[in-house]
């Protein structure tokens, strides 16, 4: 199927590679929330995750240990920030903006000896069949596994919030964290354990980037892909399959703007790619307002600092 | 056992001394962190802190940069501090400042080659004007959608990039020079160049623009209602609310000064040490002045003296790229590490440790 010079099959093939970055970073950030704290270092997070599974897959020749350093690095960089806010009790805005300006850099000096070189290939999934079958094939079966990956975590991810004890604890810690405390709940443990599921999932978001969607390291590489998925989080009302959705409409828009520049519109490149960063504040000023807000359903103890003074 | 009691008033001492002590943790991790890099510590930290001023080498250059670079750093704390105590969250100044050059250079360039006086202050006044524009995206989405402004005006930072990259390309390049990207060198035209005002000395308008900034910020904060009403949405926001103050009143206002301090040093910027309108214009200024408010206390005068601590790890940075050949990046993780460590330290100011034997009934 074609659209001008568009082929539709590709354009579905490419939405699903550019989502999966922002959800995995999404998805993480959401847990976080669900259990009542802020971290807004996803960015941070996220190109530190680029950086040490690019350089962990230069080194190891392996993509499979790359994704599984940038989960350690995204989570080494969150325990910082559980140090600081679960521990120190600072202030969870400042605390997360610090972890952003502080991956950036850290990443940028350690990555120095590594622009420029080209990671190891992360292969196809191998589907059999499926993959042959005509359109489909092309659009939805010829993925690398972390896209499949990404998917099914949304699942667990949803099915854990939903169903299990924990998750109930999770959200309990959330909405009131006084009452779960009374409870008798570990308010912190739980807290300090959602940040670094938040700051695994952000570096595996990363080292999407940097070994299979791009596949290069370049300092300050997310270009704000963190900041999207924070906004995709609101935008979801802190529900998974929402965010997957909105993940995969703000693929669309990226890879549809890509696709206008490549077709050559006479619109600037420059205009074309501002497109991604106004559409999220489009989304995200309709979804805050009017009648979508009551359904926001934002966890009833965000960004509130818990300290149990006996 | 261990655990953090909570004070009845935070601690006035550790609110002071907690800087002092972020920098020297700083400049201990930093050493550790160079030598990590194979690179001698002590002289590294000489470098960054003490040779842009002391040294006879490189002083008489690097001295009048140390006003050059915390000017901006200045100017655009002192907006975002008033905003932070009545926590309200602008973090795209950067893109305040993008828009403010953007601004003042279009002014400049629509006159080009008139000579005029009226030209140089009609350009701060467009300045500011961009850069309060800019805030107001922000500002008016949160007051009439409660959209969250933290996201806003930080995904504004990347359109705002993007506009520069445009106007460099487009609009705004210099026709005398085709095929390069950037506008005509605004230090070339002298209507509208922000010169120094003393040769040799780094002050240009904005290191004044700064001065008066902070000095304006200070009595307002200390004297004026409206500084009070700041402080009193910060700390105790229903307080405030039955106290008549206006929280979209507030947001409009913090935002407002913000992003009008922030448009005037990059319209400052733009027309003295930056030049002209490139791609590569933004050098995270911006960004910066979020951890000098923070390790200025939010007050004006802390803000002084942190903004040129600030400026001085960009000279101090700068040189030890040439002489060390440490990593620019190095420089980011430093004034990241700053942060943390003070955010870190802080919670001394709100909790004492205290430690019993046992458990605790």
């Amino acid at each position: 199927m074609m659209i001008g010079s568009i082929n539709i099959a590709v354009l579905l093939a490419a939405l699903m590679v550019a989502a999966t970055p922002i959800l995995l970073a999404a998805i993480g950030e959401l847990v976080v929330e669900k259990a009542g704290v802020l971290n807004l270092g996803v960015e941070g997070m996220m190109i530190m995750g680029a950086c040490v599974g690019f350089i962990v897959a230069i080194n190891t020749g392996s993509p499979l240990m790359g994704f599984i350093g940038a989960a350690l690095g995204g989570m080494a960089l969150s325990l910082l920030f559980a140090l600081l806010t679960q521990a120190l009790m600072t202030n969870q805005v400042a605390s997360g903006l610090a972890l952003t300006l502080f991956g950036l850099g850290l990443s940028a000096l350690l990555g120095q000896k590594y622009v420029g070189l080209t990671p190891p290939r992360t292969p196809k999934l191998d589907l059999g069949p499926l993959s042959e079958i005509p359109f489909f094939g092309r659009a939805l079966f010829s993925h690398d596994i972390m896209v499949y990956l990404t998917i099914a975590l949304v699942a667990a991810v949803w099915w854990f919030l939903k169903y299990t004890r924990g998750g109930m604890i999770l959200r309990a810690v959330g909405e009131n964290h006084d009452a779960a405390h009374a409870l008798g709940y570990h308010v912190k443990r739980v807290r300090v354990l959602a940040i670094m599921f938040g700051g695994a999932c952000a570096g595996l978001g990363g080292a999407y980037l940097s070994l299979i969607r791009v596949p290069q390291w370049t300092e300050g590489m997310t270009v704000g892909i963190g900041w999207i998925a924070l906004a995709l989080v609101v935008f979801a009302s802190w529900r998974p399959w929402r965010a997957m959705a909105g993940a995969y409409l703000f693929g669309g828009i990226v890879v549809l703007q890509l696709n206008l520049q490549a077709a050559g519109v006479k619109i600037p490149v420059e205009y074309l790619s501002m497109s991604p960063y106004l559409i999220t504040i489009a989304v995200l000023v309709f979804i805050s307002s009017g009648k979508a807000r009551g359904s926001l359903n934002a966890p009833g103890s965000l960004n509130r600092p818990f300290h149990a003074s006996n | 056992m261990i655990w953090l009691e909570k004070r009845k008033e935070p601690s006035k001492f550790w609110r002071i001394a907690n800087p002092f002590l972020a920098v020297a943790l700083t400049m201990l991790a930093g050493g550790i962190m160079f030598a990590m890099l194979g690179k001698d510590p002590v002289a590294a930290i000489r470098l960054i802190f003490f040779d842009p001023i002391f040294s006879e080498t490189f002083g008489s250059y690097s001295r009048p940069q140390l006003l050059i670079k915390s000017a901006p750093l200045i100017l655009i704390a002192v907006g975002l501090a008033i905003g932070f105590k009545a926590n309200i969250w602008n973090i795209g100044a950067e893109g305040q400042y993008i828009i403010g050059a953007l601004f003042g250079a279009g002014v400049a360039l629509l006159f080009f080659p008139q000579p005029g006086w009226y030209i140089f202050p009609l350009m701060v006044l467009a300045g500011a004007f961009g850069g309060f524009l800019w805030a107001m995206i922000p500002a008016i989405l949160k007051t009439r959608f409660n959209t969250n402004e933290i996201l806003v005006s930080l995904l504004l930072v990347y359109v705002a990039e993007k506009i520069l990259a445009a106007m460099a390309l487009g609009l705004m390049r210099n026709p005398d020079i085709p095929g390069f990207p950037g506008s005509r060198d605004l230090r070339r035209y002298e209507a509208a160049h922000n010169a120094e005002l003393f040769a040799g000395s780094g002050v240009h308008w904005g290191v004044v623009a700064a001065m008066i900034a902070v000095i304006f910020a200070y009595a307002m904060m200390k004297r004026h209602m409206l500084g009070y009403h700041v402080q009193l949405a910060g700390q105790a926001p229903r307080a405030a609310r039955f106290g008549g103050v206006s929280p979209t009143r507030l947001v409009i206002i913090c935002l407002g000064i913000s992003g009008m301090l922030a448009g005037l040093a990059g319209m400052f910027e733009v027309s003295g040490p930056g030049g002209q309108v490139r791609i590569e214009f933004a050098s995270g200024y911006g960004f910066t002045a979020i951890i000098v408010a923070f390790l200025g206390r939010l007050n004006p005068i802390g803000i002084v003296f942190a903004g040129l601590l600030l400026g001085l790890t960009y000279i101090g940075g700068e040189l030890s790229q040439m002489m060390l050949q440490l990593p620019s990046a190095s420089i980011q993780v430093f004034q990241g590490m700053l942060l943390f460590f003070l955010l870190a330290l802080d919670f001394q100011t709100n909790y004492r440790l205290r430690l019993t034997r046992g458990v605790r009934t």
